[in-house]
Formats: C-alpha cells, sequence, structure tokens
C-alpha cells in the first residue's frame, strides 16, 4: 500500500503559516467557493453522507445522516454548535487543529453550516485551550474582512452566518451535546432527556447540529475531494453486518502516556494499536513492555497486551470488550505501573466531572472511586471486585439507568479493567500492600 | 456603588447581541467579571442579573455549577497555576510536580501563595498530554515541567 499522505495534518506537519492568506495560497476555501458556487446544501449534505463519515467526537455517529434529521423546510434559525470542549482525558488534537490550522477547521464551519442551513455557529471551547480561542479568533475576524462570513458568503444571495466563540469554564460534562447546549444557554450544564434530539429540539429550542471540530475538518476535505476519495481511506463496511457504516477516512490518533515520541498522527482508520506505539509512538519508553493500554480516552477501558493487534476502527475496540472507538487517544501504560493507581486516577476523574443529576452515576461514581481508593491504601476486601464490576454494570445509558454517556464512560475502565486484570488487583489486596506514595494530589478533590 | 465598571459593562453588554436570549451571556459576563476582579463579588452577581434580565440566584446556579469562580472569600492571585493531574500526566510524573508547587508556595491546591502572587489548582487533563507532565498558566498549557523545573516555573510568575 502506498504511504498514507495526511490530509488534516498536512498544512501544519510543514509549519505553514495559520494567516489566511496562506491557507488560500494552500488551495484554502476551494472547497467552500465551490459548494457556494456549484452546490445546492442539500448536495453537501448528500456528499458527505455519501463519504461515510462518522462523527469524531466519540460516539461515531453517521454525520451526513445527522443532518437529514432536521426538520425539512423550518423556518429557522437553525444553529451550529461545534464542540470544541474536548475535555475527554488524553485527548488533543481538536486543540492542535485550531492552534495550527485554524482557517482549515473555519472553512469546515462555513461548509458545514451551509448545509444544514445555519445562520449561526457557535464555537464552544473549554476555557483551558486559550491559545486555540484566539487563534480561532484571528481566523474569524479575517475570514469577516474578507467576506467568508457575515451577510451574503462569497457574493451569494441569501448565504449569511456568523460565528461565535464561546468559552466554557473548566467542566467535562459540557462536551455532552446536550450539556453543552445547557451550558451555551447560560444554565448549568446538566444534560437534557433525549428525545428530543438537538436536531428537532436544541439551542434556544431550536433545530441544532452538534458536531465536533475534527469532524468538520474533514468536511472540507469531502467537500473539495469528493466522497469516493473519503472512502477510499479506511475500513470498508463489513458486507455481513447490515448494521456496519463502516470506518472510512484519516484520523488523527493522540499518543500519550509511556511512549518514546507521544504526539497526534494522522491515519487512515483501523491502523493497529501495536503499529501506532511501534512505529509513530517510537515504542515504550525506557525499553519497558506494554502492560495495557486506554485505546480512546478513559472511557473506553483497557486493552491488555495481547490485545495490540487490535485495529482502531469504529468496530476494533468493541470486539476486545472496550466501549469503543471514543476519541481514539491511545495512552500506553508500562510494566511497571501499578493497575490500581491508574484506576483511581480514573475513577477520580468520573466521581470530580459527573453532573449529580441522576443518582446512580452520582452515587455511582463516588462509591466507585471510595472502593478504589480503599483498596489502594491496602485496606481492600475480597469481594469488593464484584461490588465494583456490578456498580460499573449497572451505571450508564446502557442499562438505561442514567441521563448521559458519562456514567458508561465512568463504568467500562472500572469493569474492563478488573476483568482483564483481576490477578493484578486480587493480589494487591491479598498482599494489603499501600501504594508507594499517596500523593498530594489526592487530597484535594 | 456599582461594583462593575463602565468598562465592563461595555464588555458584557458587546455579547448580547450574538444571542437569541440575554441568559446566554451569563458565562461571558461571569468569565469578564472573574478576569478583572479576580473572583464573582455576590453584588456583582445581582448587577449581572440585572444587566441580563435575570434573578440572582440564576446567575449564582450557573456560576457554582463550575468549580472554576470564586466567591469575593476566596479571590485568585494575580496568576492562576493550574498543575495537570490527570492520567497521561500522572504516568509521567504529574503528581510530584503539584507536590513540589504546593511545597514552594507553601499552600494546597485551591489556596493562594502569601505574597498574593500565585493561586495553586490541580486541572483534570488540560490537553496538552503529548507534553505531560504539563501545567497551565491562566488559559494556556504548557509542558513538560518537571519537578526539577518547577522552582523556575515559579520565579518566572513572580516576576509576571
Ligand atoms: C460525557 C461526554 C463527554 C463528551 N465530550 C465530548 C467532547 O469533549 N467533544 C466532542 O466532540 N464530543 C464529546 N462528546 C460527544 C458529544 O455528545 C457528541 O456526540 C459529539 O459532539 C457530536 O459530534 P460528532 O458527531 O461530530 O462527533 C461527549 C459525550 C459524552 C457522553
Ligand atoms: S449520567 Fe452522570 S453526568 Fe450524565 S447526566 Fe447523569 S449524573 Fe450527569
Ligand atoms: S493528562 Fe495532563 S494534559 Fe492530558
Amino acid at each position: 500500500m502506498a504511504e498514507f499522505e495526511p490530509v488534516l495534518l498536512r498544512r501544519i506537519l510543514r509549519k505553514a503559516s495559520v494567516s489566511l492568506d496562506a491557507y488560500r495560497a494552500d488551495g484554502g476555501y476551494r472547497a467552500l467557493q465551490k459548494a457556494v458556487g456549484e452546490m445546492t446544501p442539500e448536495q453537501v449534505v448528500d456528499v458527505v453522507k455519501a463519504s461515510g463519515l462518522r462523527g469524531r467526537g466519540g460516539a461515531g455517529f453517521p454525520t451526513g445522516l445527522k443532518w437529514t434529521f432536521l426538520p425539512k423546510g423550518h423556518p429557522g434559525p437553525i444553529y451550529m454548535c461545534i464542540n470544541a470542549d474536548e475535555s475527554e482525558p488524553c485527548t488533543f488534537n481538536n486543540r492542535i487543529l485550531m492552534e495550527e490550522d485554524p482557517h482549515q477547521v473555519l472553512e469546515g464551519i462555513i461548509l458545514s453550516s451551509y448545509a444544514v442551513k445555519a445562520t449561526v455557529a457557535y464555537l464552544y471551547i473549554r476555557y483551558e485551550y486559550g491559545p486555540a480561542a484566539r487563534a480561532m479568533q484571528q481566523a474569524i475576524d479575517e475570514a469577516y474582512h474578507a467576506g467568508l462570513l457575515g451577510k451574503n458568503i462569497l457574493g451569494k444571495h441569501d448565504f449569511h452566518l456568523d460565528v461565535y466563540i464561546h468559552r466554557g469554564a473548566g467542566a467535562y460534562i459540557c462536551g455532552e451535546e446536550t450539556g453543552l447546549i445547557e451550558s451555551l444557554e447560560g444554565k448549568r450544564a446538566w444534560p437534557r432527556i433525549k428525545p428530543p434530539f438537538p436536531a428537532v429540539e436544541g439551542a434556544f429550542r431550536k433545530p441544532t447540529i452538534v458536531n465536533n471540530i475534527e469532524t468538520v475538518a474533514c468536511v472540507t476535505h469531502i467537500v473539495d475531494r469528493g466522497a469516493d476519495w473519503f472512502k477510499s481511506i479506511g475500513v470498508p463496511a463489513d458486507p455481513n453486518n447490515p448494521r456496519d457504516p463502516g470506518s472510512y477516512g484519516p484520523k488523527l490518533y493522540c499518543l500519550s502516556g509511556h511512549v518514546n515520541k507521544p504526539g497526534v498522527v494522522e491515519l487512515p482508520l483501523g491502523v493497529t494499536v501495536r503499529e501506532l506505539i511501534d512505529k509513530h509512538g517510537g515504542g515504550v519508553w525506557k525499553g519497558r513492555s506494554v502492560k495495557a493500554v486506554i485505546p480512546g480516552g478513559l472511557s473506553m477501558g483497557f486493552l491488555t497486551a495481547d490485545e495490540l493487534d487490535t485495529p482502531l476502527d469504529f468496530a476494533g475496540p468493541g470486539r476486545v470488550g472496550c466501549l469503543g472507538l471514543g476519541t481514539a487517544a491511545v495512552t500506553v501504560i508500562d510494566d511497571q505501573t501499578n493497575l490500581v493507581d491508574v484506576l483511581y486516577n480514573i475513577c477520580r476523574f468520573f466521581e470530580h466531572e459527573s453532573c449529580g443529576q441522576c443518582t446512580p452515576c452520582r452515587e455511582g461514581t463516588g462509591w466507585m472511586l471510595k472502593i478504589v481508593d480503599r483498596i489502594r491504601r491496602g485496606l481492600g476486601r475480597k469481594e469488593d471486585l464484584d461490588i465494583l464490576v456490578e456498580v460499573g454494570d449497572r451505571i450508564g445509558i446502557m442499562p438505561g439507568t442514567t441521563i448521559c454517556g458519562l456514567a458508561d464512560g465512568a463504568g467500562w475502565p472500572v469493569k474492563t479493567a478488573i476483568r482483564k486484570f483481576r490477578s493484578e488487583f486480587e493480589s494487591y489486596i491479598r498482599r494489603g500492600t499501600k501504594a508507594v506514595s499517596l500523593p498530594l494530589a489526592a487530597a484535594g478533590h | 456603588m456599582s461594583v462593575l465598571t463602565p468598562e465592563i459593562r461595555r464588555r458584557i453588554e458587546a455579547y448580547i447581541p450574538r444571542y437569541p436570549n440575554k441568559q446566554a451571556v451569563t458565562l461571558p459576563a461571569l468569565h469578564i467579571v472573574q478576569d478583572e476582579l479576580r473572583c464573582v463579588p455576590m453584588p456583582a452577581i445581582r448587577e449581572i442579573a440585572e444587566m441580563l434580565d435575570l434573578s440572582p440566584a440564576e446567575v449564582y446556579d450557573t456560576m457554582t455549577f463550575y468549580g472554576f469562580f470564586r466567591d469575593e472569600n476566596n479571590k485568585l492571585g494575580k496568576t492562576r497555576l493550574w498543575v495537570c493531574r490527570g492520567l497521561a500526566c500522572q504516568l509521567r510524573g504529574g503528581d510530584d510536580v503539584l507536590q513540589r508547587v504546593c511545597e514552594r508556595l507553601n499552600v494546597r491546591p485551591g489556596q493562594t501563595s502569601a505574597d498574593g502572587h500565585i493561586t495553586v489548582e490541580f486541572a483534570e487533563c488540560i490537553g496538552v498530554c503529548e507534553r505531560a507532565p504539563a501545567v497551565l498558566i491562566d488559559d494556556a498549557g504548557r509542558g513538560p515541567v518537571e519537578p526539577e523545573q518547577v522552582d523556575d516555573l515559579i520565579d518566572e510568575l513572580r516576576r509576571r
């Protein structure tokens, strides 16, 4: 197979300028020009549908299909919400796209808004991404000056769009699409019960599409190069499974933890964990070997060292007991690491970030943290592991006990850690080992 | 007397046309006020509510949902230094960085150094995991910051 040529990182890898002029000189806004000049919004939706693009924010929902859920012939306004909350731990590709190629992102936002006939796009950026927010604001300002935003964009009668940045305030739950909408509306970010889905009733009770930064960046290239090009990359749908929409296109994989070269790499969907670690991450650090890998952000659960040939497409991680591909953020944990400490870190995160609205999630994340903390302090009991698995199994939208998927994401790492590494937890409990250090970080919450 | 200066009011008002209702300006307003006053005191909450046609309880409800905003009893220092405690950072020594920062400034997470310069916080993953262990200085990530680099970092922030 020919060497894959990065698409989303093409300009970033050569450290191209973020200015509008430089972006245009590299063919930027060609796709927008084409869409506005030659295509109706419906045709843009069709090409995105035909490309098989699935959302990059974690759930993998087919993007074109989501767009068709908007009510037909709605008088407006329709809102676009771009999700740049990017708070799934160990995920950072949205940040790099916004900081280092903001016009690529903005072109995707304008194109997607054109397709769904949105007149306002809110770009919800987590507070911690100050430089990204400033880079995007500069790109937006340049775009207004150049007639790429505002009224009658590129001279097209009746194509109006305003893009506003809305900054978060340090809460993971604002990444959940209806939590994001509530936060945008100035309320506490309590996710909404669905249905109605945002496409029907979203921001300010109007039809709303929520899409991830990387998703809209892909839209630019799909309009530019066509659906067939996008479909030639990645893993085709399984012909024996009519419900598999396939895993097409390039993906930004974030590598972190115990690898020699942490960073973001762009590859066709479906690369194996082993290839990512060995070829792109420079191997495990300090000459050690892998104990465990988290394949898609903390919510997805664990892979063992025997599961490194798992392909990271939308279906791969699920086949080995993980929740899914998630954000494709791969965190490597070496053989010298205590998994009890790792699980404690994860449980602490979800307990801290549960919005508290649903009792099973609020209490479940709290109890899981307490139990893992007890184990970590050398006071674990044999039955604790079964209790943890039971709690993990019962909280979430999949068992039907909570409003949003945060609880599923809290349960999955616990369940997979104990199912896949039970003997390590058992021997830790048996020995009554205290973690080497109980760092200060644990003190606060 | 108003705690919101005319300049702060002007900046908040500039957000109003961006949204179909005024409540959506709550978060931007809280950010503007905390940036300037280093906290959101009760009188400011009342004034924001008045500007946005809300009850103070609504503003307070939103404000306290986010652990991010401080009341007048917990004013921020000049610089807010967040140390990441996320997994990617923990795997590469983040806990030692937090420990070192706290020792050096003689504070616990959430507190401000005696000279009022630096407020220390722990953060959940701040999205610069490729440069772990990482810190966030106000709203900009930086890394790697190893435990032995903490002293220099603090000196730098104090000179700001
Ligand atoms: C707890 C939770 C946190 C989430 N955080 C994010 C996030 O930070 N960024 C994101 O794009 N999607 C996040 N999502 C997924 C969104 O709800 C939504 O599916 C996504 O933004 C849709 O965009 P996409 O189809 O382009 O992926 C989160 C979901 C849950 C349940
Ligand atoms: S599942 Fe958890 S985070 Fe989601 S709405 Fe319920 S309590 Fe909030
Ligand atoms: S875990 Fe520290 S920046 Fe992501």
